[in-house]
C-alpha cells in the first residue's frame, strides 16, 4: 500500500481545512445554544422564576360531560348526575400519609377505597387527582372545605356520574359504564389522556361501550397556578373540551318496561321491531340486573350472585344467544320450496306421524299423524313430515340460501355487545367444522329448524319483519347521534314472488286465527289488529320429553314469532322463553300481550282479547301493575 | 501506513506512552463526569444511591477501558475496524430478535451488570470503518462516484437497522457522524449539497404524506413533531416535559438556586430527571453560569480533539478523531437543544452526565481511541 508522499500531504491539508470548517460549525452551534440559554435563564428569568417560585403551573384536565341517552320519546335512559368526592393531588400533599390520617379524623374513609387509592398514587403521574372517597355527602364536602388549610393536597371535587333512572329495563340494551381497568387500557391503542385518570368511567358493554367514542367527548384542559400546598390561585389558560354526543334510541321506554314486567322471572328474551323501517321498539332479556350497580364498580359478592344465577341475568339473550329456531324456521323451508318451483301450495303430503329417511325414523311431533297436509295446513298445524319431505326435494343449499336472504346467519349491525351470527349450515360448513359429510337426515332436521340451524331472537324478529313486508328490513337501535339522523332500515325489495309470500303469510295467519291453528288460543280478537304468527319448540335434549316431568333446565325452549296487523303489518315480535316448554303454551301468549301493548301504545282494551280469557288477562294486568314494588337501588346511589 | 512505516519514525513505547497521553483532555472529561455525579446526588435528594454511586463505579471502569484502548497501538485499531463494524452489526441483528424494548424505542441487551445499547457501539464502529476506508483508498479516487457509493452503503446499513427499532434520533445521528467523516476526508462538496437538497425534499414528503396511504413515519413520530412545533397540543404528554423543562431552566437565573436547592426538578415535575433531562437540574441549581460552564467544557473537548487531529499525519487517525468528536458533539448539542425546546424530545442523553452505563462506557472507550491516535502519532 504505497502512496505518493505528495498526494498524502495534499490530502492531509484538505483534511485540515475541512476539519476547521467542521470545528467552526460546531462552535457556531454551541454559540447558538449559549444564546438560547441566556435568553431562557437571564432575559426570561423573571417570568419563569415567578411561575416556578411563587406559584407553580399545574395543568388539569376538564373531563367532558358524557353524552346522554334518550328513548324515542325523549325520556332519559342514561344521564349524568353531579357527585361529590374527596380527591388528593399527590404532588401537592407533601406527606401523603399524614394528610390522609388527618382526613380520616374528619370524615369516614372506607379501607378498601383507601387501599385502592394508595395503589393509584404509586402508579399515576403526581399531578393527577386521586379519589379518596366517592359519593360523599354535602356535610363531608363542607367539613373538608372548612379545614382546607390543615389538609394539604386534599380538596372536595364535583364530578359527573352516570345514572340509569329506569334501572334494569335497559340493562342489556344500552349496557353500563364502569371504572376503566388495566385490561381496558391495554386494549386501546393511543389511549386518550382522559383514560389515564384513575377510575374514569367508560362504557363496558352495550351501546355505552359500542358508541364509547361518540359518547365520551373530548377533554378540555386548564392551566392553573397553584401555591405551595396545592390551592389553585388563578386560572391562566383554558381550552374547552367538547361534550359527548347525545343519543336517541328507537326503543320505547313504556313498551320496554312492560315487556320486562311481563317476562317476570322467566329466562327469556323479546324483540319488537317496526316492520316498516326496522326500528327496534323493544329488546329485552330477562331476568335483568340493575346497571347502576356497575357504575362505581360492583362488589365481588353482588357480582357472584349475578354470575352464578342459572337464569343468567348478565347474558344479553336477545342478541348473543342463538337457539334452534324450531318450527319458526318452517316458513323459510316452505319459501325455498315455492320459490324454486319444487312444490306448489296445493301439493299434499300424507303424514302418518313419522317418515323413514335412509333407514332412520324421523317422527312428527304428533305421533298419530296429521293425515293429508298441504302448505297452509302444514304451517297451521306445524306438521313435521311435510317439511321432511320438502327438505329431501329442495336440498339444504336452497334452504340455507333462503335463510340468509332473511337475515339468518348474519351478524346484524346494531351497537350491542356480543351479537351472535347464529348458524345457517351448508355441506361445506359441516365438512370444515364437524369433519363429516352432510347426510340427508341433516337436511330433514334443518327443515324443521333443528339440528345445526341456530338463530338469535333478534334474527328471528328481522326474519319475521321481512316475511311481513317482502323487503330487506334491517334493524336500527339508534335513531339519532347528536343532531345527526341515522339511516333508516327500510331496505329494498327481496325479489320474491308476491304470490308465494302471500301463501306463507296466509299460513301464519291460520296459525293464530284458524280453529285448528297451533296458536289459536293466543289470538287477537280485534279484527283490525289480527296477528299472524308461528310457534316453535326447540329441543334441548335429543329425545322428545314430556316437559312437565323433567327438571326446568331440561325442558324445551319455547319460541314464537308474529307480525300484526295482518292486513297492514306494523310490528314484528320474536319471543324465546328458555326451557319454557311449548311455543304455543308459553311464548305465544307473551307475544300476543306484547304485540297488543305495542299496537295500542299502552294497555289495550279487554275487547282485543278473546272473551273467555278476560278474567285471566285482567288479573295479569293487575299483577304487572304491582310488579314495581321492588327495592329501588337508585336511592342508595344518591347517598 | 503500515506498522513498519510507523516504526521508522519515533513513536513512544512502553511506559513512556503514559507521558504522551493527552492529559488535559482526561482532566476535562473527569470534570464533566464529576458534574454528573454531583447532579445525580442532588436529584436523588442528597444521596449517593441509587444513581451517583453506580455512576462513579461505571466511570472508573470506563476510564480503565479508555487506558487500555489508549495503550494499544492505533494501527491495531485500524486493522480491527472491519471486525468492529461487523460485530456492531451482529449486535444490532441480535437485539432485533432477542433485545428488550423500553419506552417504545432503543433496544438493549441486558448483560446483567449493565444494559448494552448496540446502537451506541454502532456509532463508534461506523466512524472507525469510514476512517479506515479513506486511509486505504487512494486519495485521487476520493470523489469518484463508485468510491462514494461504498461509504454511503456502509452508513446506510446500520442506519436502516436502527430505524427499524424504531429510533429516528439515533439514525439521524449515525448519518450526520458518517457524513462528517466523508466531508473531512475531502469528498467533493457537490455530493453534500445534493444530499442536503434531497433531505429537504424528503422532509417535505414526510409532511405531505401524513394521513395518506403512503404515510412515511409512525403516528407517534408525527405526534412528536407536532408537540415540538406546538407543545400546547399535548400539555400532559411530551409537551409537559418541554414546558416544565423551560420553567426549571428559566427559574435558575444567573447564578441558580444553589446546590440541592432546585425545586422544580426535585418535585418530580420531570420523569426523566436523572437521565435525558438532567441538564435542567444543573441549570436550575447553578443558573446560567453553571450551565454555560458545562457547555464550555464540552466545547473544550471538541477543540482539543480538533487540534489533536490537525497534528496527526495519517488519515485514519485524524478522520477517526474528527468523527468521534462529532459524535460527542451531537450528543450534547441534541440533548441541550431538546431540553431548551429547540428540538423534539428524541431521547439522547447528555454525554458523561446523564445516568446510564452504556453510553458512558462506549464514549470513554471512544476517547481511548482518540488517546491512542494521539500517543502513537509519529513525532
Amino acid at each position: 500500500m504505497r502512496k505518493p508522499e505528495r498526494n498524502i500531504a495534499a490530502a492531509q491539508r484538505k483534511v485540515s481545512r475541512r476539519s476547521l470548517l467542521i470545528g467552526a460549525g460546531q462552535v457556531g452551534f454551541a454559540g447558538m445554544l449559549l444564546a438560547r440559554m441566556r435568553f431562557l435563564q437571564v432575559d426570561e428569568a423573571d417570568k419563569y422564576r415567578l411561575l416556578a417560585e411563587e406559584n407553580r403551573i399545574n395543568i388539569r384536565l376538564i373531563p367532558p360531560a358524557r353524552g346522554q341517552i334518550f328513548d324515542r320519546s325523549g325520556t332519559p335512559i342514561a344521564l349524568n348526575e353531579p357527585s361529590y368526592r374527596i380527591v388528593l393531588v399527590p404532588e401537592d400533599a407533601g406527606d401523603i400519609q399524614d394528610s390522609i390520617s388527618r382526613l380520616s379524623m374528619l370524615i369516614e374513609l372506607d379501607a378498601e377505597d383507601l387501599n385502592r387509592a394508595m395503589i393509584e398514587i404509586e402508579r399515576s403521574p403526581p399531578f393527577l387527582p386521586i379519589t379518596l372517597a366517592d359519593r360523599v355527602s354535602w356535610e363531608a364536602v363542607a367539613k373538608v372545605a372548612a379545614n382546607a388549610t390543615a389538609l394539604p393536597g386534599i380538596s372536595p371535587d364535583v364530578g359527573l356520574s352516570r345514572r340509569y333512572p329506569l334501572h334494569e329495563d335497559f340493562a342489556h340494551a344500552i349496557g353500563y359504564v364502569g371504572p376503566i381497568s388495566d385490561y381496558d387500557l391495554e386494549r386501546i391503542e393511543n389511549p386518550d389522556q382522559l383514560l389515564r385518570i384513575p377510575r374514569f368511567q367508560i362504557g363496558k358493554v352495550g351501546v355505552e361501550s359500542k358508541l364509547e367514542d361518540t359518547l365520551r367527548g373530548r377533554a378540555g384542559t386548564k392551566s392553573v397556578e397553584v401555591n405551595a400546598v396545592g390551592r389553585v390561585m388563578r386560572e391562566l389558560d383554558r381550552q374547552e373540551g367538547e361534550s359527548g354526543a347525545d343519543l336517541q334510541l328507537t326503543l320505547d321506554h313504556k313498551l320496554q318496561t312492560y315487556v320486562r314486567k311481563r317476562l317476570g322471572e322467566e329466562s327469556a328474551s323479546v324483540v319488537v321491531m317496526d316492520v316498516e323501517n326496522g326500528d327496534i321498539r323493544s329488546i329485552v332479556s330477562s331476568p335483568g340486573f340493575d346497571p347502576n350497580l356497575f357504575v362505581r364498580g360492583i362488589s365481588v359478592s353482588e357480582y357472584a350472585k349475578l354470575r352464578d344465577n342459572e337464569r343468567r341475568p348478565l347474558a344479553s339473550k336477545a342478541v348473543q344467544d342463538a337457539y334452534p329456531p324450531g318450527s319458526t324456521f318452517k316458513m323459510i323451508t316452505a319459501l325455498a320450496g315455492l320459490e324454486n318451483g319444487v312444490i306448489d301450495s296445493t301439493d299434499t303430503v300424507y303424514c302418518p306421524g313419522y317418515m323413514e329417511i335412509s333407514d332412520r325414523k324421523f317422527s312428527c311431533w304428533k305421533k298419530v299423524g296429521h293425515g293429508s297436509m298441504d302448505l297452509n295446513t302444514s304451517l297451521r298445524e306445524s306438521c313435521d313430515v311435510y317439511y321432511y319431505d320438502l327438505a329431501l326435494q329442495v336440498g339444504i343449499e336452497k334452504i340455507t340460501e333462503m335463510a340468509r336472504l332473511f337475515g339468518l346467519g348474519e351478524r346484524h349491525d346494531i351497537p350491542m355487545s356480543a351479537i351472535s351470527e347464529g348458524l345457517t349450515p351448508t355441506k361445506e360448513w359441516k365438512r370444515t367444522y364437524r369433519d363429516a359429510e352432510w347426510v340427508i337426515g341433516d337436511s330433514a332436521n334443518a327443515a324443521i329448524g333443528q339440528g345445526y340451524v341456530l338463530a338469535s331472537p333478534l334474527q328471528l324478529a328481522v326474519m319475521t319483519a321481512r316475511l311481513a313486508t317482502g323487503r330487506k328490513v334491517t334493524p336500527r337501535l339508534v335513531s339519532r347521534i347528536g343532531d345527526q339522523e341515522q339511516p333508516s332500515g327500510a331496505g329494498g325489495d327481496l325479489g320474491l314472488n308476491p304470490d308465494n309470500l302471500r301463501q306463507i303469510q296466509r299460513g301464519m295467519f291460520a296459525v293464530s286465527n284458524h280453529r285448528k291453528g297451533s296458536a289459536y288460543s293466543s289470538r287477537i280478537e280485534d279484527t283490525e289488529m289480527r296477528m299472524a304468527g308461528k310457534t316453535g319448540t326447540a329441543q334441548v335434549r335429543s329425545t322428545i320429553v314430556d316437559n312437565a316431568e323433567v327438571p326446568w333446565e331440561q325442558r324445551d325452549h319455547a319460541l314464537f314469532v308474529a307480525f300484526a296487523p295482518y292486513e297492514n303489518p306494523k310490528y314484528a315480535v320474536a319471543v324465546v322463553v328458555e326451557h319454557g316448554g311449548g311455543g304455543s303454551s308459553t311464548a305465544a301468549p307473551i307475544a300476543r300481550d306484547v304485540m297488543l301493548q305495542a299496537l295500542f301504545e299502552g294497555t289495550p282494551p279487554l275487547e282485543a282479547y278473546p272473551e273467555k280469557d278476560w278474567d285471566t288477562i285482567r288479573e295479569r294486568q293487575e299483577q304487572i301493575d304491582r310488579f314495581d314494588e321492588r327495592p329501588d337501588t337508585g336511592e342508595r346511589d344518591q347517598a | 501506513m503500515s506498522y513498519l512505516e510507523y516504526r521508522m519514525k519515533s513513536v513512544p513505547t512502553g511506559w513512556k506512552k503514559l507521558l504522551h497521553l493527552h492529559w488535559p483532555l482526561i482532566l476535562i472529561l473527569t470534570a464533566i463526569a464529576a458534574i454528573g455525579f454531583m447532579m445525580l446526588y442532588s436529584v436523588a435528594g442528597g444521596s449517593f444511591t441509587p444513581w451517583s454511586e453506580a455512576q462513579i463505579q461505571r466511570f472508573g471502569i470506563g476510564i480503565a477501558a479508555m487506558m487500555i484502548v489508549a495503550m494499544t497501538p492505533i494501527w491495531f485499531w485500524r486493522n480491527m475496524s472491519v471486525l468492529a463494524f461487523v460485530f456492531s452489526l451482529a449486535l444490532l441483528v441480535f437485539v432485533e430478535f432477542f433485545g428488550s424494548t423500553g419506552m417504545g424505542a432503543q433496544r438493549w441487551i441486558d448483560l446483567g451488570f449493565m444494559r448494552l445499547q448496540p446502537s451506541e457501539v454502532a456509532k463508534i464502529a461506523l466512524v472507525m470503518l469510514l476512517a479506515a476506508y479513506y486511509d486505504w483508498l487512494p486519495v485521487t479516487k476520493t470523489s469518484r462516484p463508485l468510491w462514494v457509493i461504498v461509504p454511503v452503503l456502509i452508513i446506510l446499513v446500520p442506519t436502516a437497522m436502527v430505524l427499524r427499532q424504531p429510533d429516528l434520533g439515533t439514525a439521524l445521528l449515525l448519518m450526520i457522524a458518517g457524513g462528517t467523516v466523508m466531508f473531512a476526508a475531502g469528498v467533493h462538496w457537490a455530493y453534500f449539497a445534493s444530499v442536503i437538497a434531497a433531505g429537504a425534499g424528503a422532509i417535505a414528503a414526510v409532511f405531505e404524506s401524513r394521513g395518506t396511504s403512503w404515510q412515511l413515519l409512525e403516528n407517534y413520530q408525527y405526534r412528536r413533531i407536532d408537540t415540538f412545533l406546538n407543545p400546547a397540543s399535548d400539555p400532559l404528554g411530551a409537551g409537559y416535559h418541554i414546558t416544565q423543562s423551560k420553567i426549571a431552566l428559566g427559574s435558575g437565573g444567573w447564578t441558580g438556586r444553589g446546590f440541592m436547592q432546585g425545586t422544580q426538578t426535585r418535585l418530580n415535575f420531570l420523569p426523566e430527571k436523572h437521565t435525558d433531562f438532567i441538564f435542567t437540574t444543573l441549570a436550575e441549581e447553578f443558573g446560567f453560569l453553571g450551565a454555560s460552564s458545562l457547555l464550555m467544557l464540552y466545547i473544550l473537548v471538541i477543540v482539543f480533539c480538533l487540534f489533536a487531529a490537525l497534528r496527526m499525519t495519517d488519515r485514519f487517525s485524524s478522520l477517526l478523531v474528527i468523527g468521534i468528536s462529532m459524535t460527542f458533539f451531537l450528543f450534547f448539542a441534541v440533548n441541550m437543544s431538546m431540553v431548551m425546546g429547540l428540538a423534539p424530545v428524541v431521547g439522547v442523553p447528555l454525554p458523561l452526565v446523564s445516568y446510564g452505563g452504556s453510553a458512558m462506557l462506549v464514549l470513554l472507550a471512544a476517547f481511548g481511541l482518540v488517546q491512542s491516535a494521539h500517543v502513537h502519532r509519529p513525532r
